[in-house]
């Protein structure tokens, strides 16, 4: 009767992952909705309105957009944590912990206020609001992300490998692209995949950075406040399905990369 | 004159408050093959990196071919360093590994081929080039960092406890194998290990360091069978230490008395010193004083003897008040029992005086 001592375990589990996932299920389950409301009855199913979201000029353009900036600042993202995570975890500087710490900090401070800031120091530069300052804000918020992830993979083991390198001849560059790089090469990608997602899903700072050109989470966004209809929930379905994709290519190469090791 | 290759002059490492290497001078010859060995924590890696260029000494000088090179970086050395772990390229083919030296220095690419080819034969690797690293054994990457050090004709080759990860056999093979490509190739190797038999079997010169320093520096035979220390004696294997003092000298001899009896060794020492003299098991003979020459040092009451195939390794009380413990290694064909009580002697040239 052992099983029946599970049962309160179960039905607990069972219950929060329907409070968390409730709202993702009702949100696709309507996008499929056969009518003009993504409310109860669910008639359906039906495709109309992924036809009326693939015909909808101002969703595709923002979709492409939002495509270029989470490519784009999450490949800056990786970049430049990639290299402040090699030299702090290689070369014997000054301050080195000071340097981490300043550099993991903004991971506590809040998109909001990260996009204020922005748009105050932009506006003092002259600089206007554009899809190319969204991405800058979107490597703000990623950088610490990256930096921190591949900090973690910046293992020992490693060492020998990068001095051999050198003492056969090899520049600092040759050895980063050459050796570092390929051998940390799933880190980088899952490092790079995270911050895409977070820069695909982010609305706050590209709502407030943004002008004509707006990226996805915008766009819905004025959907929604324009009235209820079930084509903003297949965009909403898209974002989740991309959002939950590229998730899923991190974990698996940080996964696979653990078995390899063991 | 012998044709120095490398130099260390008063090389001194501190790590924090910690001496890693205190005031070490060494000369090492052309062509030869130099163990450093030594327990942990004696300085040998250290010294090794100082050779490499991966540590900076706090003081002191290191030439290599006549050049200060204290402040050179790695590659601008005439030395390769092949690590403990390997350190080999994963993402890359076996022959990629091997000529990464040789693309960094910019060598045609037609030479880098053969001289990849070369340098795989040596190691017993031919025909293995595409392979990827993780298709091979332990051995054979061994090989393969090798062959990669090899590839880029280095003045001195470094070797950093390269066998410690292989098992018994292996490293019994490789030690014979490292041997014969030092000799092939004439190249200066620098190796580091704290396996005394390994030291013994690949060496042309042993240098013994304990704490930082130079304990001994010589050919396997000269240190095992003469050690100038008693650290070098008790490291190098086993060894039975008496001590005793000095009772009289004359003539460059001295008469020591310990409590086996008087022994006579050679020396100038003053009389009333205290000196340590050292004797190999295996040296210890039985029997009363066949002839002139040997010593007697009395008997010795037997309290353990272990059968180890080529010889039983005896444990003996010795001296009157029997407060000497003496290690024995007696031939097995004697079957001694623990409980027998034996006469032992010794051959004057076999007890050697230890400079401590």
């Amino acid at each position: 009767m052992s099983w029946l001592r599970q049962v309160p375990s179960a039905c607990y589990m069972t219950l929060a992952f329907v409070f968390i996932y409730l709202p993702v299920v009702v949100l696709v389950l309507f996008s499929f909705q056969d009518g003009l409301l993504p409310v109860p009855p669910f008639q359906g199913p039906s495709l109309q309105w992924y036809e009326r979201m693939f015909d909808n000029r101002r969703l595709m353009e923002a979709l492409l957009n939002s495509i270029v900036v989470a490519t784009l600042s999450s490949a800056v993202a990786t970049l430049l944590g990639f290299l402040a995570a090699h030299t702090l975890a290689r070369k014997h500087i000054r301050f080195a912990g000071g340097a981490r710490y300043l550099l993991m900090a903004p991971i506590t401070v809040s998109y909001l206020i990260i996009g204020m800031g922005l748009l105050v120091t932009f506006n003092l530069l002259g600089v206007s609001r554009s899809l190319f300052v969204v991405g800058i804000g979107h490597v703000i918020i990623n950088l610490p992300l990256c930096f921190a992830i591949i900090f973690s993979q910046m293992g020992d083991h490693q060492k020998n490998i990068e001095r051999t390198a050198h003492d056969l001849g090899a520049t600092d560059l040759q050895t980063l692209v050459l050796i570092t790089a390929p051998i940390m090469r799933p880190t980088l990608f899952a490092a790079f995949c995270i911050a895409a997602t977070l820069s695909w899903d982010e609305f706050i700072i590209a709502f407030l950075l943004s002008r004509f050109d707006v990226t996805l989470p915008v766009t819905i966004f004025e959907m929604l406040r324009a009235g209820l209809t079930p084509e903003v929930n297949a965009a909403g379905t898209v974002v989740f399905a991309i959002s939950i994709t590229m998730v899923s290519i991190a974990i698996l190469l940080s996964t696979r990369r653990k078995n390899n090791n063991g | 004159m012998v044709n120095t290759l490398v130099e260390l002059k008063s090389i001194r490492k501190t790590f924090g408050n910690v001496v890693a290497v205190d005031s070490v001078n060494l000369s090492i010859a052309r062509g030869e093959f130099v163990v450093l060995l030594g327990p942990s924590g004696s300085g040998k890696t250290t010294i090794l990196s100082m050779l490499g260029g991966f540590v900076t000494p706090s003081s002191g000088e290191v030439l290599i071919e006549g050049a200060d090179v204290t402040q050179v970086p790695p590659a601008l050395r005439p030395t390769v360093t092949v690590f403990q772990d390997y350190a080999l390229f994963p993402h890359m083919s076996v022959a990629s590994n091997v000529s990464f030296g040789l693309s960094m220095r910019k060598v045609p690419k037609d030479v880098r081929g053969r001289r990849t080819e070369q340098a795989l034969r040596l190691v017993g690797l031919e025909g293995l080039g595409d392979r990827a690293i993780d298709q091979l054994s332990g051995g054979q990457r061994q090989r393969v960092a090798l062959a990669r050090a090899i590839a880029v004709e280095p003045s001195v080759l470094l070797l950093d406890e390269p066998l410690g990860a292989l098992d018994l056999s292996l490293r019994r093979q490789m030690q014979e194998e490292l041997v014969r490509i030092q000799k092939q190739l004439g190249t200066t190797f620098v190796h580091v290990t704290h396996d005394q038999d390994e030291a013994m079997s690949i060496a042309d010169t042993i240098v013994v360091l304990n704490h930082g320093k130079i304990e001994d520096n010589g050919p396997p035979d000269r240190i095992y069978l003469k050690p100038a220390s008693l650290f070098t004696a008790t490291f190098m294997g086993e060894s039975n230490i008496l001590e005793g003092t000095i009772a009289a000298t004359h003539n460059g001899h001295m008469q020591v008395s310990t409590k086996l009896g008087d022994i006579e060794v050679e020396g100038e020492r003053p009389a009333g010193d205290t000196v340590r003299l050292s004797i190999r098991p295996e040296q210890i003979k039985l029997g009363t004083t066949e002839d002139n020459d040997s010593i007697a040092l009395g008997d010795v009451e037997i309290t353990e003897a272990v059968f180890q195939g080529a010889h039983r390794r005896c444990r003996g009380l010795a001296g009157t008040n029997r407060d000497t413990e003496l290690l024995l290694r007696i031939p097995v064909e004697n079957s001694i029992q623990p409980g027998d009580t034996v006469e032992i002697n010794v051959q004057p040239n076999d007890i050697v005086l230890l400079q401590d």
